[in-house]
């Protein structure tokens, strides 16, 4: 929402884009069939188009819209988000105006209780958190879409029906100049919290509503705060509720208040409301010069998800197949990486490289990844809105405790995002236990030094061996993977644990396929057959 | 820990509970079971002992 006299799209600072839908020649080739639809061209869908794309796989991707989302809603971006852009060739603008960030302070009623640092330091390529306003998102991939040939985007173009037939999915659209139908081979539903591929499918998301109802609204002001992430519990000016504050590009910080049980939600969101509720937090936090309102909204905390993210040809990816609480920033970024794995699975097998049978891991590592979500979110739910009076009790005692004695304030970290191990997936190798030490299989490959740039820069742009021996890597070389010797004296070696016989097997998304304290060239080759699912006869 | 100095740290919780508003004593046990439970510093031991003081409550 906006102040009175503003759009929905008048910003402050953004100049919301307008998208015409298809029209003149375009429109002739409107109902050819397809190999891949995606339905929703938010940070999601795009990331989904880029990733096929990055495969050489064209997609069609439709948004009802005319421009972008309103307001900013996901704000923060996590680091293995920034290891996808960067493996899509989007980074560099997110790098030249997020603002990156490492450390969290936790106050309680006016008092610090702890300050916490996410894992950080210069062996790292990227920093653990950036925050960065999703209309810039939603451009800085649409500036990526835009110049790739591989995709057409349908804007204004909403999809009214799906219907199964032979070898594909019909899609009925409705656009400003008319309605047709198409088939794809494939569907990517990336159409977000209200999903009507999910209705159509007669599909609904399953899981816990919690109590707290959160109002977000973002103020432009001259405020001098690091890119730091203040949690207030129990403050002054709204005594019982926890607030969030964080700072974006642009002088805009995000307010993030909870609501009390006896607030009215209309009332709350109404424009003096927002007002006067900013105002005092602002008073709280020692702001005394001006501020302008620019957007807000209100949420509350969800766990919800599909059981399937798959539906026949249909793969939900983002919002329309899990809803979490946006405390641990996971919204946007398991998003991200639901869009990277269906996306260089679902290129794989068009490329005719993998067999379909690739496509179901989808549902079981990603939904693996939104479970694991909900009991790391569950748990700081439940301490930043306790739900129950018990709840209540050991959160105010925690919070008082810590006040002189840190282990308690300990209680209130927001357990950030970190990428899941896939650990029960059909296409990960059982995890070799005679490592001691390094990521395990199903592990996002993490970073460290290497020559003068990083451990990820050696990755290639499918599969990658990464070994400590040249003869090894010499009897690899035709597999088609990508195979990089490094030194065994190496820091990538000493973070993996290897010795000069290890091997990681490396997929297209980083994380890990097997990993050998002792490799055989032959039992690498079978890891890459099973985690590709390579077509019989290649 | 001897008969006698138990029952020096039981005079002395109801003093203190004596001292504290009544809507602020369960906040203050809540305190004092995770000061205590990090003292022990067995988790196991800590989980049984929450089991034990949760019997009998409505005898």
């Amino acid at each position: 929402m906006r102040p009175a006299g503003r759009a929905e799209t008048d910003s402050l600072y953004f100049t919301y884009p307008h998208f015409d839908p298809p029209s003149g020649a375009a429109r002739a080739n409107l109902s050819r069939p397809v190999k891949v639809a995606i339905v929703g061209a938010g940070p999601v869908g795009m990331t989904a188009a880029l990733a096929l794309a990055k495969e050489g796989v064209a997609s069609v991707l439709l948004d009802a819209k005319p421009t972008f989302n309103d307001g900013s809603r996901a704000i923060c971006v996590s680091r293995s988000s920034y290891n996808i852009l960067e493996r899509l060739g989007a980074i560099a603008p997110f790098l030249e105006k997020a603002l990156g960030w490492t450390t969290g302070r936790t106050f309680y009623r006016g008092r610090q209780i702890l300050e916490f640092h996410m894992p950080d330091s210069p062996s790292e390529k990227y920093r653990p958190m950036y925050n960065l306003q999703q209309q810039y998102i939603e451009q800085y991939l649409w500036d990526a879409v835009a110049a790739n040939p591989l995709i057409e985007t349908r804007w204004q173009s909403k999809v009214t029906s799906v219907a199964d037939a032979q070898g594909g999915v019909v899609l009925d659209v409705t656009d400003p100049e008319g309605s047709y139908s198409f088939q794809a081979d494939w569907v990517l539903a990336a159409d977000g919290a209200r999903s009507v591929i999910r209705a159509k499918r007669g599909l609904r998301l399953r899981g816990e509503n919690y109590e707290g109802r959160y109002v977000i609204a973002d103020v432009r002001m001259d405020h001098d705060y690091p890119t730091i992430r203040r949690a207030l519990f129990d403050p002054d000016c709204r005594r019982g509720a926890t607030i969030l504050i964080h700072k974006q590009p642009d002088n805009i910080w995000r307010i993030d208040y909870q609501l009390r049980d006896d607030e009215d939600a209309e009332q709350a969101i109404s424009e003096p409301t927002v007002r006067a509720s900013v105002a005092s937090v602002l008073q709280e936090i020692g702001h005394t010069g001006d501020w302008e309102l620019e957007w807000w909204s209100i949420y509350s905390a969800n766990t919800l998800a599909l059981d399937d993210y798959r539906d026949g040809r249909i793969f939900f990816i983002g919002d329309s197949a899990h809803i979490v609480p946006i405390f641990g920033v996971r919204g946007l970024n398991n998003g991200l990486a639901d869009a990277e794995n269906i996306g260089w699975k679902l290129g794989w097998v068009l490329n005719g490289k993998a067999e379909e049978t690739l496509l179901d891991s989808y549902s079981p590592e990603r939904r693996g990844a939104t479970l694991d979500v909900f009991a790391n979110a569950s748990k700081s739910a439940k301490f930043m809105t306790p739900p129950t009076a018990g709840w209540q009790l050991m959160r105010d005692a925690a919070l008082s405790l810590a006040l002189r004695h840190p282990f308690a304030g300990a209680l209130a970290n927001p357990r950030q995002m970190t990428p899941y191990t896939y650990s029960d997936s059909p296409i990960v190798s059982p995890d070799d236990t005679n490592f001691d030490a390094g990521p395990v299989a199903g592990a996002a490959l993490p970073d460290t030094r290497v020559g003068d740039g990083y451990l990820s820069d050696q990755l290639g742009k499918g599969f990658t061996l990464i070994c400590f021996n040249d003869e090894l890597a010499a009897s690899l070389g035709n597999s088609g993977m990508t195979v990089r010797a490094l030194e065994s004296t190496s820091d990538a070696a000493q973070l993996l644990g290897a010795t000069p016989e290890s091997a990681y097997l490396i997929r297209p998304d980083s994380h890990i396929a097997a990993r050998w304290k002792t490799a055989k060239a032959l039992a690498v080759l079978a890891a890459y057959r099973n985690a590709a699912q390579l077509c019989k006869g290649t | 820990m001897t008969p006698a100095d138990i029952e020096n740290i039981y005079d002395t919780l109801a003093v203190t509970l004596d001292t504290i508003p009544e809507d602020k004593r369960s906040v203050f046990l809540g305190k004092l079971a995770l000061l205590l439970a990090r003292e022990i510093s067995e988790p196991d031991k800590v989980l049984g002992l929450i089991a034990d003081a949760a019997l009998d409550l409505d005898v």
